[in-house]
């Protein structure tokens, strides 16, 4: 097997010292920032890429700690959903359903195992899914031309909203702003500067790290001075854990849903614009279906804290797949990782596994180390993260602001970039106020050069004959995927909606 | 209502976006659709979805009294401010200071907030500076 030998030599390339330690440091950073509420992995990673940058740091050493930092906050979500009731982050808001009401019966020693063995099979598993669908997926990615990249980023905005935004209109208004904003800059293929207004700064365009820190970190920050949230604090009397071994019994009574959640978790996490906050809700969703007999799930049923728990780590290794093959991302923190690869000169895509295998493979090694790494963690060692969650946010929200400031200020050293970071935070605040999903504007940030440019490419190539957008089948097809993943939440969105309880969170 | 206004002023954002795109000089370098049509595009998706907002609003928000947005104003000031002042008087001190402004904002007690905003300034320092290698902010005394 192809996919194997590669893997392999990823293993050596992830095997050295300095690897090893940012994997270790990256998950046990990732675990604390998943189990903040108020830090979710998309406005964790966000902070600390500029960092990982600024620290020039090598692209798969980079890479290796981010993702170890991803995989971690969707470990970490869970410890905040069990003990307190609040989601760590948003995947994890299914997990209070059942986690909660288990640790109400002094079973959270035992929620909290158990989850941590359910997020390391969905996570392990989906990581082997990454391992042989990736590559598969690269092969029909060489065929693209133009005019189906372009139809593949229209595809990835079309079904981003109908899942995180409750109005279709929202999610293609937020996709056009990012679009927009890409466009602030000189024109790379004329050398004409657009929408620059004379301000020389802008001639670069909006850097798009300043764009993401601002939206999804320093809005947060808005958002928790909008609500003053000084009397939420975590109360230390409720943090008792028990013994942190699941009885084997309960295990096999879980198994079953937990193979069922990974798969359908990894199916959400790799189709566009899902991603881990679907794939935890369908597994829950679908294991309460399948397996509630008797009425105990949301009175505090371990499959009903096993479920989602493989879910949406198993969507978390799915995202990374289109991510990864082809560029697209699914979700707001693989958005994010993208972000990193393009600050760093690498084009995700089918010619990321053919130039630099070294990166791909490298990091899926990683990711199955910092799996097992997440494991001890996340069990034995769980009662250390349960500390981290009493610092309260008057204290917490400051730093994640003032770090925000140090990584774009260790990019740029300039002022401006400060200033529009700021008001990116404001933007951000007002969009969430108004119910518009930020992941479209990140992506349209991220992507909007990328799609003009293989719009013209493919408008060159045709010379001028817009037709040439629907002339092959694989681009016909991915049209008719766009309209039907737009259009479709419109009819039927109310069935299959994650239900949004809590605005506290951006993306995942 | 939020959503009305919000939709005129989408309106009007992809009015001013397609005429800044009108404005676009042409170059003698040119392919078939030139540097305005994609803007074009995407002016009409805003226009678009911003009449969507107009014609069929959805239930406004909970807009915060008056009084924490004056907060969130203020707050947004004195980062700017902060934004300013870092390169004049260096990483320690402002930071500090905006770091007690906020956690002071958020509820702790005014000596508690000051403290804080001390060790979070110094702790990135250390950390991020110190142990990293990270450049920040010099001011007069070289931190």
């Amino acid at each position: 097997m192809d996919a194997l030998s590669s893997l392999v030599d990823g293993f050596a390339v992830a095997l050295t010292l300095q690897n090893l330690l940012l994997a270790l440091l990256g998950c046990f950073l990732g675990t604390i920032i998943g189990a903040l509420p108020g830090l979710g992995p998309s406005n964790g990673v966000a902070i600390l890429i500029p960092l990982a940058f600024t620290l020039g740091l090598p692209a798969t050493p980079a890479l290796i700690l981010l993702t170890s930092v991803y995989y971690g906050a969707m470990y970490g979500g869970r410890i905040s959903s069990i003990l307190l009731n609040i989601p760590g982050d948003e995947p994890a808001l299914m997990t209070t359903l059942d986690g909660y009401p288990m640790a109400k019966q002094g079973r959270a020693g035992e929620a909290l195992a158990l989850s941590g063995i359910a997020s390391f099979v969905g996570a392990f598993f989906a990581t082997w899914g990454l391992v042989f669908l990736a590559p598969q997926l690269v092969k029909v990615a060489l065929l693209f031309g133009p005019a189906e990249y372009f139809a593949l980023f229209t595809l990835a905005f079309a079904t981003l909203g109908g899942i995180s935004s409750r109005n279709q209109a929202k999610a293609a208004f937020a996709a056009a702003l990012g679009l927009g904003i890409a466009t602030i800059g000189v024109d790379g293929q004329t050398g004409v500067p657009r929408f620059s207004f004379g301000e020389v700064h802008l001639y670069d365009g909006i850097d798009f790290l300043v764009a993401i820190v601002g939206l999804f970190a320093l809005s947060e920050v808005f958002v928790f001075l909008e609500n003053h949230h000084g009397a939420s604090d975590a109360d230390s009397s409720k943090m008792k854990i028990g013994r942190v071994t699941p009885p084997l019994k309960m295990l096999r009574e879980t198994s079953g849903a937990m193979a069922r959640s990974t798969v359908l978790g990894f199916i959400a996490g790799v189709l566009p614009g899902a991603g881990a906050s679907l794939g935890s809700f369908m597994a829950y969703s679908v294991e309460k279906r399948l397996s509630d007999k008797n009425g105990t799930f949301g009175k505090g049923d371990p499959r009903g804290v096993a479920a989602p728990e493989a879910g949406n780590n198993a969507a978390a290794g799915g995202a990374l797949v289109p991510m990864l093959a082809l560029g697209v991302p699914g979700s707001g923190t693989t958005a994010v990782l993208l972000a990193m690869l393009l600050a760093l000169n690498i084009t995700p895509g089918p010619l990321l596994f053919q130039q630099n295998p070294d990166v791909v493979w490298g990091l899926i090694a990683a990711l199955f180390i910092g799996n097992f790494m997440l494991l001890l963690m996340n069990i034995p060692m769980v009662s250390l993260f349960v500390r981290v969650l009493l610092i309260p946010p008057k204290y917490l929200m400051p730093a994640v602001a003032m770090i925000s400031f140090v990584g774009i200020y260790g990019i740029s050293g300039s002022t401006f970039d400060l200033m529009v970071m700021v008001i990116f935070g404001v933007l951000g605040w007002v969009l969430r106020k108004l119910d518009v999903p930020l992941v479209p504007v990140i992506l349209g940030v991220l992507l909007g050069d990328q799609m003009e440019k293989n719009l013209r490419r493919a408008m060159t190539i045709s010379d001028g004959d817009w037709t040439a957008l629907f002339h092959s089948p694989l681009a016909i097809g991915l049209w008719a995927f766009a309209i039907l993943g737009f259009v479709a939440p419109i009819l039927f969105g109310r069935f299959f909606r994650v239900k949004k309880r809590d605005e506290e969170f951006v993306g995942d | 209502m939020g959503d009305r206004i919000f939709g005129i002023i989408g309106l009007l954002l992809a009015g001013f976006y397609a005429w800044r795109g009108t404005l676009i000089q042409e170059s003698f370098i040119q392919d078939p659709v030139g540097p305005k049509a994609f803007p074009f595009i995407i002016a009409g998706v805003l226009a678009l979805s911003s009449l969507v907002f107009v014609l069929k609003p959805d239930p406004a928000p909970d807009w915060p009294a008056a009084g924490r947005i004056f907060e969130i104003a203020v707050s947004v000031a004195m980062l700017i401010a902060y934004a300013l002042a870092l390169p004049e008087a260096g990483f320690v001190l402002s930071t500090a200071v905006a770091a007690s402004y906020l956690s002071w904002r958020l509820g702790a007690a005014p000596l508690h907030s000051i403290i804080a905003g001390i060790a979070i300034a110094v702790g990135i320092y250390v950390v991020f500076h110190l142990i990293l290698g990270l450049s920040l902010a010099r001011g007069p005394w070289g931190f």
